[in-house]
């Protein structure tokens, strides 16, 4: 594909350039009402869908089954409890999964006996699991303690390490954007929250962070270069300088993501590798976005307004404007 | 051609990143074969190494428990407590018989028990027990006889504990008067003791407290008939370990366990101690026992009238905190609750790894497919770093798992999969910097050296916020974030390393070959395909002017030139043609 890495060298040069620092306001407004649609929809639909290790549940996998209706398994857990509300979905090729309310030891051992009959299976072959509510509570709340840390800390590294908070602040912000969309998509879908989700979820954090530090790393170093560019016009510069490598980055990072996406929802099904990956593919889709889009501009915004910058670019807009009243002299000439 | 000085700074590199893989290898491969040969639990430092890691419930199938302690005096359990309990359910699976099993701790208060098939309902209520520690008076003992059970080599192999005929009288002649009366002692007690086997013992955790029991100590080696309970665990109020101190005060250099009784256990070790000093070997013995199990008997010297006893004997500092723990544990008022009792089967646990292992492979394909698009010929330099990656990535996983018993989950395979992309994300950022450096019109030899430069800080920058996250995660995390927190932390680590010992030192020297020093078409790192224009070796111009004013404003200028400028600046060489081809 010579094609893209010409359109890469253009962008590179600025032979081609896309004026997306520049446009901030636009990004901005199309940032708040995404994040205010996926604060509001979720909590319009009831609040999320919440998985077994939240709610507290019996959940049963019958493995090896033959005769895949699902009709099967509600009957059987409706005769044996009533009220036991089972949610039925298969698993893979040739399981069945039942979710129900949570059931006592005996109900449980009738259930996966009666389960076992029902589908002609071995009974070792009905898998039980027993979870209480507080269990998927414990683990979110570690995971909710793990984010602030990790926050935190990766805000002081960064600001370290570019040697400004405005850098921090912006990376900050994108990944807030990215975490709060990327939940926002699951309220909005409807899809299960399970610890596995959350897994993915905490993994955007680290993804999304290193994608805005890629092309901040760019940004800072035209942005130390002395250039009669205005500091805007050069941290946009190096979003188009690095815009072919996010993208690259970004494809890379998501084709194996896609991979596990796709194994896990159309051959194993319901589970942990479906719901790892599914957050991690939107969380690294809406984090190159947000890199390109909301550090970078946000960052020229919380720059430009600095004294220092100002005057210089006050300086070099008036040098643009002085060459380009040349050029237009020279032309009537 | 003398070698130049990155060439021989690559093959610095490459023979470190050799030497590193040789010897991760050689240990694996040793300490495997020592292994193979050897039987299992010689508790060698080769124990346990194989080439095949091992692999976490959700892949292999078993029950996960999850226990929550609770404090039934009210209150929170405390960090100490959690980890002596975690102790004390281990030393219970194991007496079950159960191989394999892991014991962890979750966040503040939840004990995650991990074991192979699944246990029937008996073994989970021992589980759940709260911890029992009594006094016992000791009526007989000598050392276990582990082997002699039935004969021939057989009855090693799967003991089963020993039951006595039915037919032998069950209840004393004479009606015993105290806890030390040797009259405890049925003939079925006599029977079941002179047979008993330490390696396949009874399930005596829940043995009633006014009976005798029959039972050993923790290590198996030695056997016990132990009188009715006489001291409750719950009434001793604290349990410490320092050196001995004799009458006078001063140490006498011997490591002792102090024990403090509350009020009720003041008055009944009174009675127990008055009457066990005036009794001959073995009964002025009392066993402490913890669940069943004898974990000290030491004799009484002395009647011990105000709560406060000492025990001494040949204890290490060590082995003097550890007793002191456990009876310090005896008194905890700790019970546990199962809070989530989850069972995988087999079938489903090979089903998972093996579409884990699928998703990974078209996962590296999409990957490898996606690079040689984009870079040609430079797709072999990924396909051989994720390959170099993917066997260290390999090697430290089996030494970690024979090291310190890590197992592979699922989410840990996820972690891998997801790993290929990131660690692919270091090549992709080294080959861009390579390619900018091409474009401002270096050759390749310079462009690898200067591009490397500014690679690596990126590289070292973006990781290390990957490996913060991944340590967090770690730290803070519980059972399955923690696996793949592992994962991410251990891959993000090998990325540096394969970048720094392999990609790079490949990119030196391939740079000196014809195919990419000359910038094929197919090499990935055709300058002419980057824009920048290249007239042969050790030729430059200066770096493309940028934006469509300057351009234009250049070009403006360049018609400005006299006609002597022009042509000066021809001769010499140095002003290019602009970007689009136009010359003005």
């Amino acid at each position: 594909m010579a094609s893209f890495s010409q359109f890469g060298s253009d962008l590179y040069t600025g032979k081609r350039s896309y004026d997306i620092v520049g446009r901030r306001k636009t990004w901005y407004l199309i940032a708040v009402i995404a994040i205010v649609v996926s604060l509001v929809v979720p909590w319009l639909r009831g609040g999320y869908q919440l998985g077994i290790e939240f709610t507290g549940g019996s959940e049963f996998t019958i493995s090896n089954v033959q005769d895949l209706d699902q009709s099967i398994a509600t009957d059987t857990v409706e005769r044996i409890v009533p009220d036991g509300i089972p949610r039925v979905s298969q698993v893979g090729q040739d399981g069945i999964r039942v979710q129900t309310e949570q059931l006592t030891d005996r109900e449980t051992t009738e259930v996966q006996d009666a389960l076992a009959e029902a589908y002609d299976v071995r009974e070792d072959q009905v898998a039980a699991t027993y979870i209480g509510a507080t269990w998927g509570a414990d683990v979110l709340a570690q995971a909710i303690r793990g984010l602030v840390i990790f926050l935190a800390l990766a805000a002081v590294v960064m600001a370290l390490y570019f040697r400004t908070w405005k850098m921090s602040v912006s990376a900050m912000a994108a990944l807030l954007h990215d975490l709060l969309i990327t939940a926002g998509v699951y309220g909005i879908v409807g899809l299960e929250v399970t610890p596995a989700a959350v897994i993915g979820f905490l993994t955007i954090l680290g993804y999304s962070l290193y994608d805005t530090v890629v092309v901040f790393d760019k940004v800072r170093e035209n942005t130390a270069q002395e250039s009669h560019r205005t500091f805007t016009q050069s941290v946009n510069l190096a979003v188009n300088q690095t815009l072919v490598r996010s993208i690259n980055t970004s494809v890379v990072a998501l084709l194996p993501v896609a991979a596990i996406l796709f194994i896990g929802s159309y051959v194993l099904g319901a589970g942990t590798l479906r719901d790892i990956s599914l957050a991690l593919f939107i969380g690294i889709i809406v984090g190159t976005y947000s890199t390109i889009f909301i550090a970078s501009p946000m960052y020229a915004h919380l720059r430009e307004n600095e004294p220092k910058i100002k005057q210089a670019d006050a300086k070099k807009a008036q040098a643009a404007e002085k060459r380009q009243r040349e050029v237009d002299a020279a032309a009537e000439a | 051609m003398a070698r130049s000085t990155p060439v021989k700074k690559a093959l610095r590199s490459l023979t470190w990143l050799v030497v590193l893989m040789a010897v991760l290898a050689g240990l694996n491969t040793a300490a495997s074969v020592l292994a193979g040969n050897a039987k299992d639990d010689s508790g060698e430092w080769y124990e346990g190494a194989s080439w095949v890691p091992e692999l976490a419930l959700d892949l292999q199938g078993g029950t996960q428990l999850t226990l929550a302690a609770q404090n039934t005096e009210g209150g929170s359990v405390t960090r100490e407590q959690l980890n002596q309990a975690v102790n004390i359910i281990r030393q219970r699976i194991n007496a079950t018989g159960v191989s394999e099993s892991q014991i962890n701790t979750q966040g503040t208060n939840n004990i995650v028990v991990s074991i192979p098939g699944k246990p029937d309902k008996q073994t989970i209520d021992r589980i759940e027990a709260a911890a029992k520690l009594t006094f016992r008076p000791v009526l007989y003992t000598e050392a276990a006889t582990n082997t002699s059970v039935g004969d021939g080599a057989d009855s090693t192999a799967s003991p089963t504990p020993y039951s006595p005929p039915a037919s032998l009288q069950a209840t004393p002649s004479a009606k015993p008067t105290n806890a030390s009366d040797l009259n405890w002692v049925t003939p079925k007690l006599q029977d079941l003791y002179t047979n008993y086997n330490c390696a396949a013992p009874d399930d005596v955790t829940t043995a009633p407290d006014d009976e005798p029991l029959v039972t050993c100590d923790q290590d198996g080696t030695a056997k016990y008939i132990l009188g009715p309970v006489e001291v409750s665990g719950a009434n001793i109020s604290n349990a410490t370990s320092g050196l001995a101190t004799d009458s006078q005060g001063t140490s006498t250099g011997q490591w002792a366990v102090n024990l403090t009784f509350d009020g009720t256990g003041t008055k009944d070790f009174r009675t127990v101690t008055n009457r066990l000093v005036s009794l001959q070997q073995p009964q002025n013995q009392f066993a402490i026992v913890l669940d069943g199990s004898v974990i000290t008997a030491p004799t009484t010297n002395s009647a011990i009238t105000n709560g406060k006893a000492q025990i001494t004997g040949s204890f290490t500092a060590d082995s003097a905190k550890t007793l002191a723990d456990q009876l310090k544990y005896g008194a905890l008022p700790i019970n546990f609750q199962v809070q989530s009792n989850e069972n995988i089967s087999a079938t489903l646990g090979t089903a998972q790894l093996v579409g884990g292992l699928v998703a990974g492979l078209i996962g590296l394909i999409l990957v490898i497919i996606y690079s040689l698009i984009q870079y040609r010929a430079l797709a072999f330099v990924t396909v051989l770093s994720l390959g170099v990656a993917a066997a260290l990535t390999y090697l430290v996983i089996a030494i970690m798992s024979w090291r310190v018993d890590y197992r592979l989950s699922l989410a840990g395979v996820a972690g891998l999969i997801v790993a290929i992309g990131i660690t692919a994300d270091s090549f992709i950022v080294y080959f861009e910097r390579i390619r900018d450096e091409l474009r401002d019109g270096r050759g390749l030899e310079s462009a690898v050296e200067s591009g490397w430069k500014r690679a690596l800080r990126t590289i070292l920058a973006s990781d290390s916020i990957n490996f913060l996250a991944a340590i967090v995660l770690y730290v803070l995390a519980v059972s399955d974030v923690k696996g793949f927190a592992f994962t991410l932390l251990l891959t993000t680590l090998i990325d540096v390393v394969v970048v720094v010992l392999f990609t790079h030192p490949m990119m030196q020297l391939i740079a000196r070959s014809r195919f990419f020093g000359e910038g094929h078409r197919f090499s990935g790192l055709d300058p002419a395909a980057l824009g920048a224009v290249y007239r042969g070796r050790a030729q430059f111009r200066a770096p493309v002017v940028d934006g469509k004013r300057q351009q234009r404003s250049a070009g403006e200028a360049q018609r400005r030139q006299t006609i002597a400028e022009r042509k000066a600046q021809q001769a010499s060489g140095e002003n290019g043609t602009t970007p689009d081809g136009k010359d003005d």
